[in-house]
């Protein structure tokens, strides 16, 4: 972004390892799960064999859940070594943020939701 | 690689480092790990933008639900595509990496036709249930749907933007540092919204689908 | 096309009557802004200036210039948003029944709305951020930050919100809504005008700005230490810099997000916050305040690092508890994420939210409390000097302490339920962002300005600046708790009960005092400026310091080092002092650096053409910044020469200069 120098830059030859032959078997599994996990749970929710919707939703947040790690492993190369930890670091911060944004938030606003006095036009049911 | 090593209290003390190591003027280093915290912040936007979907995810006021609008066949087309223009990125790194040109700017080319193609049936998706009545004004679910997919979509556009800035540039400056610099930052870019969308595609599809 | 509909399309929604012609003290301020105005570039003009201020300032990547511009906007925006206080105040000591005071509600609901969001975001932001520039490259012993271009563009963007509310003052109105303009109220529905766009555009631009900022402060702390300098060696005020930019990019991307979508209710008419069609008001508390409580934390960690600097340079001892320091750091940085709900406890959440975020709250006094007695302890037995920045950390100690102590009473949900939006919460906060966060900055800008200027500010105005502000704080807040105990409500512009007014009378007064406080800090910096030569510092070294940043002249070279230190101790600068460090007198290199850009100043100008065109509905010029916004972008990536080289020659004739000087001090 900044200071754009092109003749020594030792920071980017070691970076040059992550992406180099080394992962490139990572590369290959990581295409071959992602495809999997993609494929499955719109397999699983397109054609209902599943009759109970609970395991279903379970069985589909698990595989995001899954594949997320897939990608952020076999696509961003993300592991302990590269750049001295600090981004895996900064990655299970950010995931620990992640969840308490979104889980702190729908527990929070769920508890309005249930101690509030419901209003006439409030959470109409699904049809 | 000491240039000025001092004598104290007989003890040999170095209070400089050579500067042949040149380790100090920013940006070079740095940038890798610089555009990954960014990512990080860009991750929690979303975050915020996905609490706010699951608060109101079922707040239809008496309009369209999930199972009535989404069409799953042409999300699946649209996650398939961009899963493929993912891996068709990781294709072009091995090249950029030993310097090749040519395969690099065509693995890029065919990536920025994958995601062009998604945006495509994103925008006829969207245009599709405006026309429906089931516009981003009709309920507060529907307000946190086009604002999440639409964000995300925002987002690809910018990628899409930056792929093109990159083809001219790699015909003009070959694949110099600073450019495969900015190919490893804009892949990172490419790969995580492909990681957003997997959140996308299964908590606002499948699972608005199934409940 | 009517001449009218012709005016509306190229003119939006402005029209002769969104100016406040018709209000007498908006338009004396306004007069005087503009003469003050033209006077400034009539005399940047007579004396040829432009040149020098484009050159060296307003394109500068250099983190010392752009931390000094930062702070110039924090104090710039500091009179402003006290002048906001002090009107407040006016108003409350006088608005007795049956006065009704001086101000109309319209013009009030403005005044304490602009005082919080420009406090926050353009005074105590924009301060924080100065220091943490200026001081971390050099405590690191780095020649720059990690992205030098991307620092101009943060400053600016900053600028340009920053200029944006100033201009809400004299075209249109600002927000009636409150310093974080809750959902519903800022909705479409009611406040139809462009007050609360102007709020959101103004913070919208300025928060891209600090996020990136923050960003940038990590990538440095963490790439750019110099050899030896392990996490463990870094000096506290880098290590609640990093903490305190960790959290910034952990938090605003919350905020950004709460403001958009909001923005998105105003301009494209969805449901978010709205009170129908399903829209959650009150989701929007929620994102807010996971920025909000957060946020202090992000402007106080730096605060306690700049006292844990300065306590120990003048008790001429190491910290107590170093790495304690370190570890309480980390554990609020992580807990502060976990308190948002207690600005909320009223609104209706269950007992088991309420009590685990109240007992969540109380909890983030532990290591609050640890750093105070490590402070202490320093103390203990040291050879304190009393100069001015250790008596600001002083009056740190003592007040903060109170205002803390008060927080926990808040943290307790029942208590909360009685003090909810009383003036006891304000007392509070202003007690903990006064007596930790300003008093904080004051220290820091005393301590580190013959760092930045070369000569010491004047020490009896600087005194007089001190007992100002420390004394009006107290005789303005402290008797406040009693009324807001009582149950008086905040915000309030107009009184029934004339039992109160002694209350707000003394409250009055307080603020005359730190009103007198302020003029003193600006008369220390004149006065110095005068004094210069009897003030100056020739050693660098000032306070007999301890870290790297005395190690440099007085102001520092521009490559700050002309020999990238090797760090074997916690206080690196004085291990170098003690074992008989002699400065290197030849063997200069050609040192590299970032070139200057004028990229940051032209995209934020059209970020701010951007946030105006929008707030009026021009939507052509909107549109056409937006398109220019990209273009000058992209364009800037095609600008490959980024950098040059000082020759050796220019840094070894730099380095002479100061040479007779160092010799001097030995």
């Amino acid at each position: 972004m900044s200071s754009t120098d092109t003749h020594m830059d030792p920071a980017l030859h070691s970076h040059g390892d992550t992406h180099g032959h080394g992962s490139r078997r990572g590369y290959r599994i990581g295409t071959v799960l992602a495809i999997l996990l993609t494929f499955l749970p719109f397999w699983l929710v397109m054609s209902g064999v599943l009759q109970d919707r609970q395991t279903t939703a379970i069985l589909i947040f698990a595989m995001a859940l899954i594949q997320i790690v897939v990608h952020v492993v076999c696509f961003l190369h993300l592991d302990t070594r590269s750049e001295g930890g600090w981004t895996l670091l900064a990655f299970l911060f950010t995931a620990v943020i992640v969840v308490l944004t979104i889980g702190g938030s729908i527990w929070i606003m769920y508890h309005l939701n249930t101690n509030m006095m419901p209003m006439p036009d409030m959470g109409a049911p699904p049809q | 690689m000491t240039d000025h090593a001092l004598q104290s209290n007989g003890e040999a003390v170095t209070w400089h480092l050579a500067e042949a190591e040149d380790h100090d003027h920013g940006g070079n280093g740095a940038t890798i790990l610089g555009f990954w915290i960014y990512l990080m912040s860009d991750a929690l936007i979303f975050a915020s933008l996905f609490a706010m979907f699951g608060v109101v995810s079922t707040s239809y006021a008496g309009g369209p639900v999930p199972r009535e609008i989404f069409d799953l066949e042409l999300v699946a087309l649209n996650t398939a595509l961009l899963l493929a223009s993912s891996i068709t990125f990781g294709e072009a790194m091995p090249h950029m990496e030993a310097g090749r040109v040519g395969p690099t700017r065509f693995w890029l080319a065919i990536t920025g036709l994958l995601g062009a193609g998604f945006i495509a049936i994103e925008l006829y998706e969207f245009a599709h249930l405006i026309a429906e009545g089931a516009g981003p004004q009709r309920s507060a679910f529907l307000s946190a749907f086009f604002t999440l997919v639409g964000t995300h979509g925002a987002h690809v556009t910018v990628g899409l933007i930056w792929i093109v800035v990159m083809l001219i540039q790699l015909g003009r400056h070959g694949l110099s540092l600073p450019m495969k610099r900015r190919l490893i930052c804009l892949s990172m870019f490419w790969h995580f919204l492909d990681i957003i969308w997997i959140g996308v595609f299964t908590f606002v599809y499948l699972y608005g689908v199934l409940r | 096309m009517t001449e009218h509909s012709l005016a509306k399309t190229i003119f939006g929604r402005l029209t002769w009557e969104s100016f406040p012609v018709h209000e007498p003290i908006l338009l004396t301020t306004f007069v005087v802004v503009l003469l003050l105005g033209l006077g400034i570039i009539g005399a940047v003009t007579r004396y040829r200036l432009w040149g020098y201020l484009w050159k060296e300032w307003f394109t500068t990547v250099d983190h010392k210039k752009i931390g000094i511009m930062y702070m110039i906007l924090g104090i710039i925006m500091l009179l402003r948003g006290f002048a906001d206080a002090l009107m407040m105040r006016l108003q409350q000591a006088i608005a007795f029944a049956p006065n009704e005071g001086y101000l109309p509600a319209h013009h009030y609901d403005q005044i304490f709305t602009a005082h919080g969001t420009i406090m926050i975001f353009f005074v105590a932001i924009p301060l924080i951020v100065g220091i943490v520039n200026f001081v971390m490259p050099l405590q690191i012993g780095a020649r720059d930050v990690a992205f030098p271009f991307l620092n101009s563009l943060s400053f600016w963007l900053t600028a340009a919100g920053a200029i944006l509310v100033m201009t809400s003052l004299f075209v249109g109105e600002f927000a009636r809504t409150g310093w974080l303009s809750y959902a519903p109220l800022a909705e479409l529905d009611y406040s139809p005008d462009t007050g609360v766009d102007y709020y959101l555009w103004a913070l919208q631009i300025a928060g891209v700005g600090t996020t990136l900022s923050a960003i940038n402060m990590v990538a440095t702390i963490i790439k750019m230490r110099a050899p030896g300098m392990t996490m463990m060696k870094m000096p506290v005020f880098c290590w609640t810099a990093l903490c305190s930019n960790v959290l910034a990019i952990a938090i605003f991307p919350a905020l950004t997000a709460a403001f958009f979508l909001l923005m998105l209710d105003r301009y494209v008419g969805t449901n978010f916050f709205t009170n129908d069609l399903g829209g959650a008001p009150m989701m929007y508390w929620n994102m807010v305040w996971i920025w909000g409580h957060p946020e202090v934390y992000v402007l106080v960690l730096p605060a306690f690092g700049i006292y844990s600097e300065i306590v120990s340079t003048f008790t001429g001892k190491r910290l107590f508890g170093y790495s304690s320091m370190v570890y309480a750091t980390v554990v609020i940085t992580i807990l502060s994420y976990l308190v948002w709900l207690h600005h909320f406890f009223t609104m209706g959440a269950g007992p088991s939210v309420n009590s685990f975020f109240g007992i969540a709250t109380m909890v983030i006094s532990i290591p609050t409390g640890a750093k105070i007695f490590n402070w202490l302890f320093t103390m203990y037995r040291g050879d304190i000097r009393f100069e001015l920045p250790m008596m600001w950390v002083v009056a740190f100690m003592i007040t903060f302490v109170i205002g803390g102590m008060t927080g926990v009473l808040l943290a307790i949900p029942p208590a909360d339920f009685v003090l909810h939006n009383s003036l006891f919460l304000v007392t509070h906060f202003h007690n903990v962002i006064i007596g930790g966060v300003v008093f904080g900055l004051f220290a820091a800008m005393v301590y580190w300005f013959p760092k930045a200027f070369g000569f010491k500010l004047d020490p009896f105005w600087g005194k007089v600046a001190f007992w100002g502000w420390v004394i009006g704080y107290w005789v303005a807040w402290m008797p406040l708790y009693f009324p807001g105990l009582m149950g008086v409500t905040r915000r309030v512009r107009y009184f029934h009960d004339p039992a109160l007014q002694p209350w707000f009378v003394v409250a009055f007064i307080g603020a005359l005092i730190i009103l007198v406080g302020i003029l003193g800090f600006v008369m220390s910096i004149v006065m110095g400026f005068v004094k210069r030569r009897q003030l100056a510092d020739t050693t660098g070294d000032p306070w007999d310091g301890r870290t790297l940043e005395w190690s440099t002249s007085s102001p520092p070279p521009p490559y700050n080092f002309a020999f990238t230190p090797m760090v074997h101790d916690l206080d690196a600068w004085y291990d170098m002092k003690v074992r008989g460090y002699e400065r290197p007198a030849q063997g200069f290199r050609p040192i590299h650096m970032p070139r200057n850009t004028g990229a940051g100043v032209i995209l934020s100008g059209l970020a701010l053409v951007l946030g105006f065109a929008m707030v009026w509905y021009m939507w052509w010029l909107a549109a056409l910044s937006f398109v220019g916004l990209l273009a000058v972008a992209i364009g800037h990536t095609f600008n490959m020469k980024r950098d040059y080289y000082i020759p050796a020659e220019e840094v070894a004739r730099t380095e002479s200069k100061r040479l007779p000087l160092a010799a001097a001090e030995a």
